[in-house]
């Protein structure tokens, strides 16, 4: 997944969300959480934008901002590094251990450049948002059309 | 933490079996540790404010239900890796716990739950005289 391009996971999502579907539909919703559809990759992450902002969510508990290094090269690769520390415990037994910690590192695409120096990050309630100010020449330009 | 450990009513069981509101529902992922006198329980809980939070303990059964509000309403999203929706599980809970010392904190989208265990299953070392 390490600096793939996002149009190239494009079909693979839509694969991966049918599929995701099906087992659903036979498993039923309460089957266990999937992270980024069955990939390694860690975070799973969330991309959307408006006219003005990309926005990049990933779903981080556990993980406090300084924890995190988030940085963009090229105007348009974002990556984002961190660590999740293990729980505090002394002696006793682990029944379960789904949750994982250690250092994670994420690289990806973003489909068109950002003003890096601009970029703003949120982190609350283990959710992180990141916005990136598109670029000015890459900001969508409404052209009118003159009804003749 | 403002989030309560309330009892459960038994006209509720009900209406906690189904919900009303459509969409996914997800099973948190959890780490569960047991020390000598309790146990401990983790779970990510990304995107549940305190107050969205319910935890409940009766019959040696704990459910908890984080209820996520949608944040991608109405923009334009490009990818999704993961849903987003309420998270949901159920344990029954082998040992014998002390319902009213239970304590539950809420950072950064980790619940941490601590489930004391009642005087009689702590171990004890029962002390041999000598004669």
């Amino acid at each position: 997944m390490y600096g793939r391009q996002w149009h190239l996971l494009g079909d693979m999502w839509t694969e991966m969300n049918r599929l995701q579907n099906e087992m659903e539909k036979l498993y039923g919703p309460w089957g266990a959480r999937q992270q980024g559809n069955g990939s390694r990759a860690y975070p799973a992450l969330n991309l959307w934008e408006d006219d003005d902002n990309l926005y990049v969510e990933a779903e981080l508990p556990g993980i406090e901002l300084d924890d995190l290094d988030i940085v963009v090269t090229d105007s348009n690769h974002l990556s984002i590094k961190g660590e999740r520390k293990e729980p505090a415990a002394e002696g006793g037994t682990w029944h379960r251990q789904e949750r994982g910690f250690g250092t994670f590192a994420r690289s990806v695409e973003l489909p068109h450049g950002v003003d890096s120096e601009k970029i703003a990050a949120k982190l609350a309630q283990g959710v992180l948002t990141i916005t990136l100010p598109r670029r000015e020449e890459a900001k969508t330009r409404k052209i009118k059309v003159k009804v003749g | 933490m403002s989030s309560e450990i309330t009892k459960r009513k038994k006209e509720d069981e009900a209406a906690t079996v189904e919900r009303t509101r459509g969409g996914t529902t997800y099973n948190p992922r959890i780490d569960i540790w047991e020390g000598k006198s309790e146990l401990v329980l983790h779970a990510d809980l990304p995107g549940v404010a305190p107050d969205d939070l319910n935890v409940h303990f009766e019959d040696k059964e704990l459910t908890i239900h984080g209820k996520v509000s949608p944040r991608h309403e109405g923009v334009h999203c490009l990818y999704a890796e993961y849903g987003i929706g309420d998270f949901h599980r159920t344990f029954r809970v082998g040992e014998s716990i002390d319902a009213a010392k239970i304590s539950a904190e809420l950072q950064n989208g980790v619940l941490t739950l601590h489930l004391p265990k009642t005087e009689e299953v702590k171990p004890r070392k029962i002390e041999i005289k000598a004669s």
